[in-house]
Order: C-alpha cells, then sequence, then structure tokens
C-alpha cells in the first residue's frame, strides 16, 4: 500500500509477534505534519507495540515504517537512535525522568545527547519549561515534584528537540482527570505552536478527544475511523 | 431544567424587567439554547398568578410593554425548596444503541461496524466540546465537562460491548 | 497480632506436634525461609554472605591456629638443636655423638645438613631418626628426597655423596618443606677450633629456655591476618545488605498483612542469619581445605604441618557464635535507619553533611596507637600485640569512615563532562554512601596489601642483606677447612666451572708478646694480586712484607712496625687458646702501604705478607679465604662452585654474596599476596556486581525510556563505567594513602629503611581498576538486555 500523500509517517502491513503472542497483525497508520492521531483500543490489543514500531524503538517483523519518504524498516539500530534523539520526541505514563538529574538536566538531556553543550542545552530547556509552565521546578529533582509536574517536565523533554513526530504513550495514565487534561491541552499546544505530529496512544477517550482524529487497534489490527466514516 | 426556578433565582438579587431576565439566563444559562422571549413572557405570567412574583413597575414607551417583576417570600421560599430537593438520577435503562446493536445481531448485519461508527461520532462530539472547552471560560469548561463526562460513560459502554459482542450474539440468538 | 491464630495453629497435627515455637524464633524462621525460597537472586545473596562469612570464620580459624602452631613448630627445633655454645669439647664415652654442622645451600633453598659419628653404642639419636645412617649413607627429609629424585636436583645429588637409606619423621623437622639430611661418616674430630661446626654431645635438645619469638616476624604474622580479616569484614557488611532494597519491600507487604515493626526485624536477621549459618558451613570447609594448603606453601620461609594447625575448642566455639551474631548485628544496624511501613519504605532523613573530624580520628588514633613502637626493632623484645592490632585495625577502619566523605566531597566537586559523566555524577552525589560502602572493601583490602608489601619487602631485605660487600670484586668466598692447603682450595676453584678469579687472603694474628701480647695486629697472606685487593701496594714481590697503619680500626701498627722488632705469630691467649707464637722480625725496609677496603669492605691494617715472607711453619696458623669472581652467564655456576667446595671438605659451605638469588624468594611472596588480594577483590567485585544488577534491574524502565528517546547504548554503559569507577578511583587513591603510611609506620617498627615498592602499589591499584572494568564488562550484558525496548510495555 502507497503511503497516503502528505504523510509524515506511515506504515503498512506491520506485524510484530513476542514469543506465542501476536502483537500486530497487519496494522497501518498514517500521520500529517501538525496532526494529532489518536490510538485507541483496550489493553493488550497492541497500541503500545505500534507505538514502539512507528517511533522505531523495535522493528517489526515484516511491513513498512515511512517517515519523511526513508524506509525505516531497512535502518541500523544506531541509525534509529540517531532518529529518535533528533527527529521524534517520547512522553511516557511513567518512570521516564532521571530521579538523579534536576528537572531542567532532564529537559536538556536530548539536547545533549545530540552534541549541544550543557549551558544552551538548558537555557533552550528553561525555554520550553517556560511554556509548560513549570521552569520554578528547575532545580528540583523529580522525586520532588508532584506527577502532574513530572509529566509537564517529561512534555517540555519530549518537545526540546523540536521534534517532528510526538510520541505519546498514555501520558496521562498515571494522573487525576484535571492534572490529565492541562497535561494534554499543554502537549497538543505546545506541539501545534511547533507544527509537531503527535501519536497519542490512550485508552481514555477523554484524553484522545484531543486529538484530530483517531485510529482504533484491536487485536493487532488498526481501523483508521476517517477512512471508514 | 425549570425555567421557572431559575428565572426566580435570577430575581432575587433584585426587581428586573422581563427583557433583562432573558438577557441574564442566555449569559449564565443559556449557551446552546437562548431563551425565547415569549417563553419568559408565559412564564413570569404563571409565576405572577401563582404569588411568586409581583409587579414591580410598569414603563410606558413605544416597543413592547416593560413590567418589572421582583420576587415575593412565596417565591423565595420556593426557589430554596426547589434547590435543596436533589434531582433524580436518571437511569438510562432505555437506550437506543442497545436495540441497534441487538437487532443488528438478530438480522446478522455487522454489529461491531455500529459501535465503531458511533464511537466515532462520540469522539466527534468529544473533540467539539474539548475544543470549546479549550477556548471558553470556567463556565465553559465546566458544562462542556458535564458533557464529556458523559459522553466518556457512553463510549465506556461501547467499549465494553464491542469486547462483549460474541457473548451477546450467543445470548440473543440462542433465546 | 497475638489474638489472631497462628497458621500452625489451624493444622491439627502440628498442634499436636510442636506443643508452642516462641513468637521470635518463628520470625527468624520466617526470614530463614525468605533467604532460601526467594529464587535465584536469593540465593546469590545467600551464596555470596555465605561466601564471604564463610572466608572470614576460616580466617579467624586459621587465626587462633596459628599460635600452637607456631609454637609446635618452634617446641620441635629446640628438640633437635646440637649447638652447645660451648667452648671446651666434651670428654669422649659411649654416650657421645660427634655431629657436624654441613648446611648447604643449593638455589635459593637452604639445606640443613649434618653428619653424624656416633662414639658408642648409647649415642643420641636425632629426633626422627629411627637409627644412625651407616658410613656413607643418610637420612633425608622427605621434601630433600623429593628434591634428589627430581631431575632439578642433579647437582645437589653431586654434591651430596651419600646413599640415601631412610627419611626424617616430621618430628625431627619444622616444617614439611625442610630440606634436611643426616649422613654417617668417620672423619670427624672434635677440635675447639671447629667448635660450631663440629660438636660432641650427648643429648639433643636445648637445655637453655626457650628463645621467644622474633618478634618482627610475630608482628608480620598479625598483621597478616589483620589485613586479611579487615576486608572480609567489610565484605561481610556490604554482603548481608544485598538486595536490601528488595528485602525491605518485602518487609513492607509483611507489615501491610500484619506484621510490627520488631517482627519485620528479626525476619530481616532470620534473613542474614541463614547466609551466616551457610557461611559457618562453608567456613569449616574452607578452614580443612586451607589446612591442607597451609601444609603445601611456604610463607615467608615459614609452612606449617596440617596437624599443627588446631584451634583451641573455646575459640572455635566463640567464632561458630561470633561471627553468625555480627553479621545479625550488622542487618539490624543498616535497617535502624529505615522505617518499614505498611505502604512501603521510609528511610529517616540522612544527616545534612558528613563531618570530617570523628572521621580523621579513626586513622588518627591509629596512628597514636602505633606511635609509641616507632623505633623498636626486633631488638627491644616484642610488640604491644594490643596496640599494633588495635592500631592497624583503626587506620584500616578509618579508611571506611573516610571514604564517604572524600566521595561526597569529590563528587560534590566533580565538574560538568558529557551525559555519561554528568549521568554517573548526579547518581554519586545523590547516593555517595552507597557508592562508597559498595568500594569500601577494595580499598582496605589494597590499603592492607600495600601495607603488607612495603612490610614484607623491607624485612625480607633485611633478612637477606649480607653488609657491604662489593660485588664487582668477588660474587662468593670460601672459608679454607682445617687441614686443607690454601693452595691446594684455590686450585680446585679455579678450574670449577664459570669461576674467572680467584684471590686467596690468609688471617691470622701477630703481638708483641708470646702469650696476652700487649699490642697485636693483624697478619694478611697472599700473593701479590691478592694483597692489592686488600691494600695499595707501591710495588710488590713475592718475598715483601708490607705494614699497613692507616686502617680505621688499628693503632698498634704504627707501633709495631719499627724495623727489628720481635713479634710473635699466633701469639697464645691464657692457656685455653694456646697459640704456635712463631718469632718474626720485623724487616729492615719494610714497605708502608695504604688501606683500601677488601672485597667484604673490611680495612685490614696491620702486615701484609708475600707467601715467601711467611715463615714457613706460620703457614698453618693463618685461616685461608678464597674470594671467587664468577662467569655470571654460566648458569648454575654457584652451585658449581658449591660442588666443588663439598668435595674439598664436606663441611664447607661457601658464602654467596649476591643477593639476586633472594629476591626470587620475596618474588613468591608477592604472587602469594597477589593471589590472596585478588580473590578478596574479586569477591568484593562480585558483590559489586550484584548490587549494580540490582540497581539496574529497578531503573528498567528509566533505562528503556532513555533508550527510546535516542540514548545511545555507549553513553549508558559509559555512565555506568563512571559510577563504578570514580567511587574505587577515589578509594583506591584513599587506600595508596593509608596503605603508604601504614607500610611506612609498620617499617619504622620494625627499624627498617623506608622504600616505597611502588611497583607493587600500582599493580595492587591495577588490579583494583581491573575489578572496576571486570564488573562494568559483566553488567554489561544485562544492562544493554534491560534497555530493550520490551522495558517500556506496561504490563
Amino acid at each position: 500500500m502507497t503511503p497516503p500523500p502528505g504523510s509524515l509517517l506511515s506504515a503498512s502491513e506491520l506485524r510484530k509477534t513476542y514469543g506465542p503472542t501476536t502483537a500486530l497483525d497487519g496494522a497501518e497508520f498514517s500521520i500529517h505534519p501538525g496532526e494529532v492521531v489518536a490510538v485507541m483500543g483496550p489493553s493488550g490489543s497492541g497500541k503500545s507495540t505500534l507505538l514502539h514500531c512507528l517511533a522505531g524503538i523495535v522493528p517489526p517483523d515484516s511491513g513498512s515504517i515511512m517517515y519523511n519518504g526513508r524506509e525505516m524498516a531497512g535502518m541500523s539500530d544506531a541509525q534509529r537512535s540517531a532518529l529518535r534523539r533528533s527527529e521524534f520526541g517520547f512522553v511516557f505514563q511513567f518512570g521516564q525522568l532521571v530521579p538523579e538529574l534536576t528537572c531542567v538536566e532532564n529537559v536538556a538531556l536530548p539536547l545533549r545527547l545530540n552534541g549541544t553543550g550543557r549551558k544552551e542545552a538548558e537555557r533552550t530547556a528553561l525555554t520550553w519549561m517556560e511554556q509548560l509552565e513549570v521552569d520554578d521546578l528547575k532545580g528540583k529533582r523529580p522525586g520532588e515534584v508532584s506527577g502532574g509536574q513530572g509529566q509537564r517536565v517529561a512534555v517540555a523533554r519530549s518537545l526540546v528537540t523540536n521534534p517532528r513526530v510526538l510520541f505519546a504513550d498514555e501520558p496521562t495514565g498515571a494522573l487525576d482527570s484535571l492534572n490529565g487534561e492541562r497535561v494534554m491541552q499543554l502537549l497538543t499546544d505546545a506541539a501545534r505552536s511547533t507544527n509537531a505530529a503527535v501519536v497519542l496512544v490512550t485508552h481514555e477517550a477523554r484524553v484522545a478527544a484531543y486529538s484530530d482524529r483517531e485510529i482504533v487497534v484491536r487485536d493487532g489490527r488498526s481501523r483508521d475511523m476517517e477512512r471508514v466514516v | 431544567m425549570s425555567i421557572g426556578h431559575t428565572l426566580l433565582g435570577l430575581l432575587e438579587s433584585g426587581p428586573r424587567h422581563g427583557y433583562d431576565l432573558k438577557r441574564a439566563f442566555d449569559e449564565k444559562f443559556g449557551h446552546d439554547r437562548p431563551l425565547h422571549y415569549g417563553q419568559v413572557y408565559s412564564t413570569m405570567s404563571r409565576l405572577l398568578k401563582n404569588g411568586l412574583v409581583e409587579v414591580d413597575g410598569i414603563e410606558a414607551g413605544d416597543g413592547p410593554e416593560r413590567k418589572r417583576y421582583a420576587i415575593t417570600e412565596a417565591g423565595i421560599t420556593d426557589v430554596q425548596r426547589w434547590l435543596a430537593t436533589p434531582e433524580k438520577p436518571e437511569p438510562y435503562l432505555q437506550s437506543t444503541l442497545y436495540t441497534k446493536v441487538v437487532l443488528a445481531l438478530l438480522t446478522h448485519r455487522n454489529a461491531s461496524e455500529i459501535l465503531d461508527t458511533q464511537r466515532s461520532e462520540h469522539l466527534r462530539m468529544m473533540r467539539i466540546l474539548t475544543d470549546r472547552k479549550r477556548k471558553g471560560d470556567l463556565a465553559d469548561q465546566l458544562i462542556c465537562d458535564h458533557a464529556l463526562f458523559h459522553l466518556e460513560a457512553d463510549l465506556r459502554w461501547l467499549e465494553l460491548t464491542a469486547a462483549r459482542l460474541d457473548k451477546l450474539a450467543e445470548a440473543v440468538t440462542t433465546r | 497480632m497475638s489474638a489472631r491464630p497462628s497458621p500452625a495453629a489451624t493444622l491439627p497435627e502440628a498442634r499436636r506436634a510442636a506443643p508452642r515455637i516462641p513468637q521470635w524464633s518463628r520470625d527468624l524462621g520466617m526470614g530463614a525461609k525468605f533467604a532460601v525460597t526467594g529464587g535465584r537472586e536469593a540465593w546469590v545473596r545467600v551464596l555470596l554472605t555465605a561466601v564471604g562469612v564463610g572466608l572470614g570464620v576460616a580466617l579467624l580459624l586459621l587465626t587462633t591456629a596459628i599460635p600452637s602452631a607456631l609454637a609446635s613448630r618452634h617446641d620441635r627445633e629446640r628438640g633437635r638443636n646440637d649447638m652447645t655454645y660451648r667452648s671446651v669439647v666434651e670428654k669422649k664415652s659411649d654416650r657421645t655423638l660427634l655431629i657436624g654442622t654441613a648446611d648447604t645451600t643449593f638455589h635459593d633453598l637452604d639445606v640443613r645438613g649434618r653428619v653424624l659419628q656416633p662414639e658408642g653404642a648409647r649415642a643420641p639419636l636425632p629426633p626422627g631418626v629411627k637409627k644412625f645412617p651407616a658410613v656413607g649413607d643418610m637420612v633425608v627429609s622427605p621434601a630433600l628426597d623429593r628434591l634428589l629424585k627430581s631431575s632439578d636436583g642433579k647437582l645437589l645429588r653431586e654434591r651430596l655423596p651419600y646413599r640415601v637409606a631412610g627419611t626424617i619423621a616430621d618430628s625431627g623437622l619444622i616444617d614439611p618443606h625442610e630440606l634436611a639430611f643426616y649422613a654417617g661418616t668417620k672423619d670427624l674430630k672434635a677440635t675447639t677450633h671447629t667448635t660450631g661446626r663440629i660438636e660432641r654431645i650427648d643429648a639433643f635438645g636445648s637445655s637453655g629456655q626457650s628463645e621467644p619469638m622474633d618478634p618482627v616476624l610475630l608482628l608480620l604474622v598479625l598483621i597478616v591476618f589483620v589485613v586479611l580479616l579487615m576486608p572480609v569484614a567489610v565484605f561481610i557488611a556490604a554482603a548481608v545488605r544485598f538486595g536490601g532494597e528488595r528485602r525491605d519491600r518485602r518487609l513492607a507487604a509483611l507489615r501491610l498483612v500484619g506484621a510490627d515493626g520488631r517482627m519485620t526485624r528479626r525476619i530481616a536477621a532470620g534473613e542474614a542469619l541463614a547466609g551466616a549459618v551457610v557461611g559457618l558451613v562453608l567456613g569449616a570447609g574452607f578452614f580443612l581445605i586451607g589446612r591442607q594448603i597451609a601444609g603445601m606453601i611456604s610463607v615467608f620461609r615459614i609452612s606449617v604441618f596440617p596437624s599443627d594447625l588446631n584451634p583451641a575448642p573455646a575459640l572455635v566455639a566463640l567464632v561458630a557464635v561470633a561471627v553468625p551474631a555480627a553479621a545479625v548485628a550488622v542487618t539490624l544496624f543498616a535497617l535502624r535507619s529505615v522505617v518499614i511501613e505498611p505502604l512501603g519504605v521510609v528511610r529517616t532523613a540522612r544527616p545534612s553533611r558528613r563531618r570530617l573530624w570523628w572521621r580523621l580520628l579513626l586513622p588518627l588514633g591509629g596512628l597514636a596507637m602505633l606511635y609509641p613502637m616507632i623505633g623498636q626493632g626486633r631488638s627491644n623484645g616484642n610488640f604491644n600485640e594490643y596496640l599494633v592490632v588495635g592500631g592497624v585495625m583503626l587506620l584500616l577502619v578509618g579508611i571506611t569512615a573516610l571514604l564517604p566523605w572524600v566521595v561526597e566531597a569529590a563528587v560534590n566537586r566533580l565538574g560538568s563532562g558529557g551525559v555519561a559523566w554528568q549521568l554517573a555524577i548526579r547518581r554519586l552525589q545523590l547516593s555517595s554512601g552507597t557508592a562508597a560502602r559498595m568500594v569500601n572493601g577494595i580499598a582496605v583490602a589494597v590499603a592492607g596489601a600495600i601495607a603488607l608489601q612495603m612490610l614484607f619487602a623491607g624485612v625480607d631485605g633485611d633478612y637477606t642483606k649480607a653488609g657491604k660487600n662489593d660485588l664487582s670484586r668477588a660474587q662468593m668466598s670460601i672459608q679454607v677447612p682445617d687441614g686443607v692447603a690454601m693452595s691446594e682450595v684455590v686450585r680446585q676453584l679455579s678450574t670449577t666451572k664459570g669461576v674467572t678469579h680467584t684471590s686467596a687472603l690468609g688471617s691470622g694474628q701477630i703481638g708483641d708478646g708470646r702469650n696476652e701480647p700487649e699490642r697485636q695486629a693483624s697478619v694478611t697472606v697472599g700473593d701479590c694480586t691478592a694483597l692489592r685487593e686488600a691494600a695499595k701496594l707501591p710495588s710488590c714481590h713475592d718475598g715483601d712484607v708490607f705494614a699497613v697503619e692507616d686502617a680505621k680500626w688499628d693503632q698498634d701498627t704504627a707501633n709495631l712496625d719499627k724495623t727489628g722488632n720481635k713479634l710473635y705469630i699466633d701469639p697464645s691467649y691464657g692457656t685455653s687458646e694456646k697459640g704456635k707464637e712463631i718469632p718474626w722480625t720485623v724487616p729492615k725496609g719494610i714497605k708502608i702501604a695504604d688501606s683500601r677496603e677488601d672485597p667484604t669492605g673490611y680495612e685490614r691494617g696491620g702486615f701484609l705478607f708475600t707467601p715467601g715472607a711467611l715463615p714457613e711453619k706460620a703457614a698453618s696458623t693463618v685461616y685461608g679465604t678464597v674470594y671467587l669472581q664468577l662467569d655470571e652467564s654460566v648458569p648454575d655456576v654457584r652451585e658449581f662452585v658449591r660442588n666443588s667446595a663439598a668435595k674439598i671438605d664436606p663441611l664447607a659451605d661457601p658464602d654467596n654474596w649476591a643477593a639476586t638469588t633472594q629476591s626470587k624468594r620475596f618474588t613468591s611472596i608477592r604472587t602469594g599476596l597477589f593471589v590472596g588480594a585478588t580473590c578478596v577483590l574479586i569477591l568484593i567485585g562480585a558483590s559489586l556486581l550484584v548490587s549494580q544488577l540490582e540497581q539496574l534491574r529497578e531503573r528498567k524502565k528509566l533505562l528503556s525510556s532513555l533508550v527510546a528517546f535516542g540514548t545511545r547504548r555507549r553513553t549508558l554503559s559509559l555512565s555506568v563505567l563512571w559510577q563504578t569507577a570514580i567511587p574505587i578511583a577515589l578509594g583506591l587513591l584513599l587506600a595508596s594513602v593509608v596503605g603508604l603510611t601504614l607500610g611506612a609506620v609498620l617499617l619504622k617498627m620494625t627499624a627498617t629503611s623506608v622504600s616505597v615498592d611502588w611497583a607493587s602499589v600500582l599493580t595492587m591499584t591495577g588490579i583494583g581498576a581491573g575489578v572496576v572494568v571486570l564488573v562494568t564488562a559483566l553488567s554489561l550484558p544485562p544492562l544493554l538486555r534491560l534497555m530493550r525496548p520490551d522495558g517500556l510495555r506496561t504490563e
């Protein structure tokens, strides 16, 4: 299947098994720049695996993933890592901030991995923290901030490299609804301001409502609701 | 929602003209459906008849007659009683969606298709509400959240039903 | 809690069998059960604790056994003593024995040799010998027997021209490695001249009081065990903390179902106890193995019979109780700052900052305890054992107190660097205490090993240094035996393979009277070449006599060498030492020569005779020494010389001047120490690895998410390396400082000159660094596995 015209990241016929478990069984996906797509589905349906494949974290067993006109299936681990460092951003449910680093150091980390100097990286990090309204936490360690604040720090970190695709895997899963909404609002606002595409894995409808459209994964197969309707 | 009680409550802060009443109502509660002036007029007549409001004065002018209403003691008591009485929770036992799903199963149509389409529709509505919430003030947010939570509840039901579709099919076809 | 029926009580048969087990023992039992049923990881933890405890137990048992072993060794040594230290020759009877000392050296091995000549039926038998060897036969120690039979022993076989007729039993040997023989002969004659070489005795064994143990040797033994025990103790302390966080979580879960704080502590104690008890069993095994090994190896020229290594039962019981108790105590001590709540573990707030002053008190206290003994040497009696042990222990324990401060102070000052560096530094800043605790063992082991090595090197050098012999002029010397002409010795030796030059000098006395002369000087006899070794001669022909007036210790020559003075060569001293009293007149035109240090570094004064100038009868009154220059490129050249000497006289024992062969022995000690230290370090490395892996596993999610946003594997691997390397580098630095200080103090205590053996410092720190690399390398595969994105999957 050829990717839909103008799509930034697309995948077709993705298959992935973990031992006896089939996580993906011919999933399809595509996203345009600046688009927010929710990936929904019940637990164990393969949502997260789809995200991991799309982000180049795990290679699929078969199928094709095109990013910006390049086939990702053929890339080496190092190439995919470089892609993740420079083009992608990530927010996970929890456990992603390095507990020993201060918040601003955590946010600056992806820049530093790309070779930016410490001072400059932390300056850039601080502007993103301001945008996510957590700049007053810069000197604190993740253990000293609340869950919602920590998640906003994580969002700031995911955006600090100006990624073209932001992958968010249950970003509000560990938060109450008020904090969750705030994080989603800041996340989508920030992504829109940089025209980043957002792949949002969630099982919560109210979180999915922040997306432009949703796809549903069930038993390893995806349904793009846009095309169905 | 009881419009009579709402208008009565708005009068508690002081006498108003009928037109003022409509404006205040629309501003605070009538986001989706503004009141017709006729509705205000008929409601006020009923309240007047029941002794819950009284006419405070009439201004003559060109345009329609402009009565000023004020709340009576009985009216205040009535508002108090209304606020203190809890609303009856809605059981939602009659569901069109359920009917549709069962019918689809009985006639061997694709029930999951129905559910997915419905989910998509629900999400579309939720997106609109979320968007309004983002742009609106606190009142907007609270109102939209109310709706969003209801829609979310529907979506959960859709999700659950989709997961149990096979069992449901078995149950409705063997009976 | 007590109101609830215990699970056991619900089982009827259990109720019948066990009336009422006290709560505390049930808690301990439960803990022990957790320790062995917790899966592979729990087993690794128990095993490491057990190995640590086991090593500690074995070392303690060996330590307690050492005094008795040394005592019985000493007893046997006294029991076979044949030195009478009498100047009068005993009367011959049917109960006497002539015994000649025929000690020799083979490569760097000392051989105790005696030739026996019983003078009657009731002559005393040496210990361990059943009957006197016949003339031409010998009985040998098992070690010598093995050596003679081996191909290595060929040259020694040539030197000992006796037939092996039996072996010496253990009771006649001081250690299993001793090389000894008793040979039968009929050529011995007892004379006063040969006192010390040939004696007439009627019994073996020294009658005098026992000589106390060499204090320096005792010091070495004490230090060895303290140095080995300390890291093991530190290791045990670390080992019982393995898996602490997981255990804390388990205890928290127990709290949730109703265990109270005291119960959880007892359960934790039970877990530690399980490891300690397994450790006791291992320790007993290690001890038995070590006992056998002790018989096979020799440390500092000393080894012991395994059967001598018997610790006192009371001490064994003490060890068996004290070690598990210590393990439990450490566990409870570690738990004191931890409050285990039903919903998790709360660590009470750490003290804001580590203070330096009390940490410095420990090592300074140690130095203060050692200070009074500085300069004492071996001549001033025993060292105070308590002060020595206490001082060394305080110094080494001081490391464990100082290191957390050093690590904290250092990592707080370490600046920025790459991402890997930053990750490591930040982690260390947050938990510098844990990092320091992991490294403590290595630091203590290295410090101890460095100090010990310095002590060994210094003391060993002390034992081997042979004065100020000039090795460029001669490498060996041999005393000309009684009754053999000096020229014959020279002839035999100069034809020996590898001998490039010989110079023979005879020494005697000359005085101005026949008996007990008022003024006296020494007489040196040799050809011109030989005499030039002892003085600066203006010119020399055979028949010349020279007087040396300017020698350091000589005041009389200047008066004696007046022309015409009548002097006597070999004067008598009283009636007991009768000389030949050969008259000699100072000739006209006696030449004056300037003194020069002879090959032994001694300035001879007196009269130098060329052979032609010496009165004929005087030739037998001088004791000859032949100095040999050797061609060092000839292998076994010294053995050839010794063999030639033995042919001239079985009792001859040439002196070897070169210390080169001695360093070999030191090398073997060093190797042994390295092996021991390496084993301790590997053990500590294993514990480092366990805690490292535990830590990594806890960070599985974090690692996966770091990988997700593109962190290079290299970055994370490097950060793990830094995280281990920084504290270890600091630990090794501190260990080197403390080790060198301790070594210097110990050397000063033994009155030995202080010199730093940099090679060993570097090697020890190198081994420490190697452990870091190894630990990092071994934790990489699990790290890479943990970095796989599977960690991101939410279960």
